[in-house]
Order: C-alpha cells, then sequence, then structure tokens
C-alpha cells in the first residue's frame, strides 16, 4: 500500500472500503512466533477456532501454517493445540531476525 | 414575520435552535446554561419543532450523542457550561476531528475549583486547540445572530468543522433585552438545506469512523484538519456578509469602536466588549482618544485583521476573562502579541486580568483605567482588575 499525502484523504479519516483491515500488516507486533509442526498435526483446528486474529490458514479442512502478515504471536493456538505431541511451538522471534531483516 | 421580543440571552439561543431545526439536540442541564434547554424542551413538547430531544446522563455522553447523531447525517446542537465542557472535552477534539458540523452554546462559566457558577471565560479557553470554530457574543441579539450563522457556517461543504457560540453566564444568559428574531421561513432558507461530510446510515458506501491511525497517518490527518480551519475565514466572512445583507447586523470578525484615531485600544471579548463602549463615550466625552476592538471570531483567530487595526496605536489593554497559569499573559493578549509579532514600532501592550468567578467589571473601572494609562504613559504587563490586593 503506498502512503498518501494529506491531500487525498477521506474527510475526517474515514475508511471507505469496509473490510480492508487484510491490508494492514500487523504481524511485527510479535515477540514469539509460532512454528507449525505437521507431522504431529491430529487437524482437529482447534487452532483455527481460537485464533483471535485469523491467522490460521487451512486448505482443504486441513490446518497448513500460519499468516505471519497478522498473526501477532499470543500463542493461545500452541496452548489450545490438543495433540499428544504439541504441532504448535512459540520461539523467540528474535531467533528469526536475521530472516526478518532479510525480508 | 420579524418580531422583537425581550429575551434572556439563553432564550435567543433556544429561538435560534428552534429556527434552524435540527434533527437531533442533546440536552444535560447545567447553571447557567440549563434554561436554554428547558426553553428548547418546551419547543418540543408543544410540537413547536420536530427534534429527537436526547437527554443523556453526562456532558461526555452529549457530545458523544452529538458526535452519533451527526455522523449519521444529522443536524446537530447542543449547549453546555464550565465543568460540562470540561467533563466533555475528550469528545469535543473527536467531533472536529471527524468533521462533524455540530453547534453548541458554551454559556461562560468559571472552572471549579473553588466551585462557582457565575461568568467568566476559563471554560471557552479550554476549547482553544480543539479544532471548533468559536464565536463570542457582546450581547443576546449576537448571540441569536451568531448561532443561526453557525448552522450555516459548520455544515458549509468547503468547511464542515463544529461551531462553538460563546455569550456571557448570566450577564447575558440571564439577562433580558431586545432581540429581533427571524421570520422562521427567513431563518429557513438562510441556514439552507443540511449537509454532512458523510452518513454511516448509507448502506450503499458503508464506511468506518474514528479508526486507528498511528504513526503512519495520523501526522497527515491532522495536517488536513487543519486546512479545514485554514478555509474557515473564508466561510464565516461569506456567511456573516449574506446575514448583513438580510438583516443589516455584520458583524465581521472584529468589530471597530473608535479605534482609527485612538491611542489606547481596549480588546475584549463578550460582553465585556459593550462595557467598555460605554466607558469609551464617556471618555470621548472627555477627549480621551480611546477606543474598544471587540474580537467576535477566537478561532481561527483574526490575527491579520488586528494587525492591520492595532499596529499604529500607541497603547494596548487587552481585558482577559481567564488565565493562562504559567504564560506570560491571559490567553487574550497572548494572541494579541503574537498578531503583533514583527511590527515596527510596536504598540505597548497591558494586560489586565479581570472578572474572574463572575466579579463585575463597570464601565467607570475601565475609564479609571483608561485615564491611569494615558496619563502616566505606561501599562501594566500582568495587572488586575478589581481585584483586592
Amino acid at each position: 500500500m503506498s502512503e498518501k499525502s494529506w491531500k487525498e484523504l477521506a474527510i475526517g479519516g474515514i475508511i471507505t472500503e469496509a473490510g480492508n483491515s487484510e491490508k494492514y500488516i500487523v504481524g511485527g507486533w510479535r515477540t514469539f512466533r509460532p512454528i507449525f509442526i505437521p507431522e504431529n498435526c491430529i487437524h482437529c483446528l482447534f487452532c483455527w477456532i481460537y485464533c483471535p486474529d485469523s491467522a490460521i490458514m487451512v486448505k482443504g479442512g486441513k490446518m497448513v501454517g500460519f499468516d505471519y502478515d497478522h498473526c501477532k504471536g499470543c500463542g493461545i493456538c500452541a496452548y489450545e493445540c490438543p495433540a499428544k505431541k504439541k504441532a504448535i511451538e512459540m520461539k523467540f522471534e528474535e531467533e528469526f531476525a536475521k530472516e526478518v531483516c532479510e525480508k | 414575520m420579524r418580531e422583537i421580543v425581550s429575551l434572556t440571552g439563553n432564550d435567543a439561543v433556544a429561538y435560534a435552535f428552534k429556527h434552524a431545526k435540527p434533527d437531533v439536540v442533546v440536552a444535560f442541564p447545567i447553571t447557567p446554561q440549563t434554561e436554554l434547554m428547558h426553553k428548547f424542551a418546551e419547543f418540543v413538547a408543544d410540537g413547536e419543532v420536530d427534534t429527537e430531544l436526547v437527554l443523556v446522563e453526562s456532558e461526555h455522553s452529549a457530545m458523544s450523542a452529538a458526535v452519533g447523531a451527526a455522523s449519521a447525517g444529522a443536524r446537530v446542537a447542543t449547549a453546555t457550561s464550565s465543568q460540562g465542557f470540561a467533563l466533555m472535552w475528550e469528545i469535543v477534539y473527536i467531533a472536529a476531528a471527524l468533521r462533524l458540523p455540530i453547534v453548541m452554546a458554551l454559556i461562560n462559566r468559571a472552572l471549579s475549583a473553588p466551585i462557582n457558577i457565575h461568568g467568566d471565560h476559563s471554560d471557552a479557553m479550554g476549547g482553544r486547540d480543539t479544532g471548533w470554530i468559536q464565536l463570542f457574543s457582546e450581547n443576546s441579539q449576537q448571540a441569536y445572530d451568531n448561532a443561526i450563522q453557525a448552522f450555516k457556517i459548520a455544515s458549509h461543504q468547503e468547511l464542515f468543522l463544529p461551531v462553538i457560540v460563546n455569550l456571557d453566564g448570566f450577564i447575558l444568559s440571564h439577562t433580558a433585552e431586545p432581540v429581533e428574531l427571524l421570520d422562521e421561513n427567513e431563518a429557513e432558507s438562510f441556514i439552507g438545506p443540511h449537509r454532512s461530510p458523510y452518513s454511516l446510515l448509507d448502506f450503499k458506501s458503508p464506511i468506518t469512523i474514528g479508526p486507528l491511525d498511528l504513526q503512519d497517518y495520523y501526522f497527515e490527518h491532522k495536517r488536513a484538519e487543519l486546512e479545514a480551519m485554514h478555509r474557515a475565514p473564508k466561510i464565516i466572512e461569506m456567511v456573516g456578509k449574506e446575514y448583513g445583507k438580510l438583516t443589516g447586523r455584520e458583524y465581521g470578525f472584529i468589530e471597530k469602536y473608535f479605534v482609527d484615531d485612538a491611542e489606547l485600544v481596549f480588546v475584549s471579548l463578550g460582553s465585556t466588549s459593550g462595557t467598555a463602549k460605554f466607558a469609551v463615550d464617556r471618555l470621548r466625552e472627555k477627549g480621551l482618544p480611546v477606543g474598544v476592538l471587540n474580537i467576535r471570531v477566537f478561532r481561527p483567530f483574526p490575527y491579520n485583521e488586528i494587525r492591520e487595526t492595532l499596529k499604529e496605536c500607541q497603547y494596548i489593554a487587552v481585558l482577559d476573562r481567564a488565565i493562562s497559569f504559567g504564560a506570560e499573559n491571559g490567553p487574550l493578549c497572548l494572541e494579541i502579541k503574537s498578531a503583533l509579532y514583527g511590527v515596527e514600532r510596536p504598540p505597548s501592550v497591558g494586560n489586565y486580568i479581570y472578572g474572574l468567578g463572575g466579579r463585575d467589571i463597570t464601565y467607570f473601572q475601565i475609564e479609571e483605567l483608561a485615564e491611569r494609562i494615558i496619563k502616566s504613559k505606561t501599562v501594566d504587563k500582568y495587572g488586575f482588575i478589581g481585584l483586592r490586593e
């Protein structure tokens, strides 16, 4: 999204486009990053139900990974994961610092 | 048919509200504003105006309801005083930033503590930086005229900013004087149809108002709001001229009373300008070259007009009915000094705090001050009128 000058803004700071919050990248707020371990996953989709930011990606009824642009790293998914060996592990975001910087 | 009736300032503004036919009026009582809303509630109860009168539980809610109604596209009015305005403060900024054309009568009163219900300008000065246009009224007639114009100014399509109409508590709000009211149809066609910048009830184009706005856009939105305020003088002037044509009463941003050849000019806001004019009449009879500059538009502040008017005079005595604690002067004096910045051989500017908590100011005190300044050829940097030392 290119940033607009003050002359191009809608009056009163209103948002005229419904449902545009998806365009706002908030993944940078994370302290912890959820890591998906597919071999442990039982595809119960508890994570999908509990995620407060709709950041669990599902294809064909199966958990496939995280939307890191919107996941804020709260860890609820990892906490709720009922699999005997957890399919979601929370890691410090700084472990990925190099990767983030390169991105 | 136009009529001249005896009205208090509160009643005069209630009539202006009635003539503006607001869709929604939000009311919470506070002295000395209460009678304004009493009167308006009577109009609603008697079926004289088809307004949704919303009675709320606090002024914070009053301004919130006003914001809600205005963002739905309604013409909205409300009124308050003192602590009520202070309690609204948070939402007052929001109304301006959302560019909602709300009209509010602010019946000026002192702020606590100590508790005091009488008139001064401390409440209005708390609204200086909120983004609202502020008009001051010298008498009940001007309060009515300002309120009628406020509706037209606020919802002008190049502007969309809320307007405060200030009038002095008790001195104007509770004192009856003759007021010429417009004919209802005449008022309606002068004000014109209500325009909104947007409407939450427009289901075909849904919008979000008041969203989170961080480092990336907040600054730009404030700059755009500032631009609207920069456009305000043109609209205020245009509406004022049109009103002048209709009624013969055009006020402008400032009103000069014997200013052109004056050696000493008093600068004031609100009803005290009337007192000062009376004092000037008497001083002129004694041959003293004194004048009054009455400021009608306080926000946006008319710096250029004031600079051009005052730059040649020798002494200025700015009468402030509020204190800005920690500042070099009262709030009005700070503006006057700012207007005169950069003038070659600027006038000596004196500042006189007066009338706090409704302390009376008489023409005699102003006369005495004028005589003292002219005789001693000095002004006080920070003086007081009517204070026991």
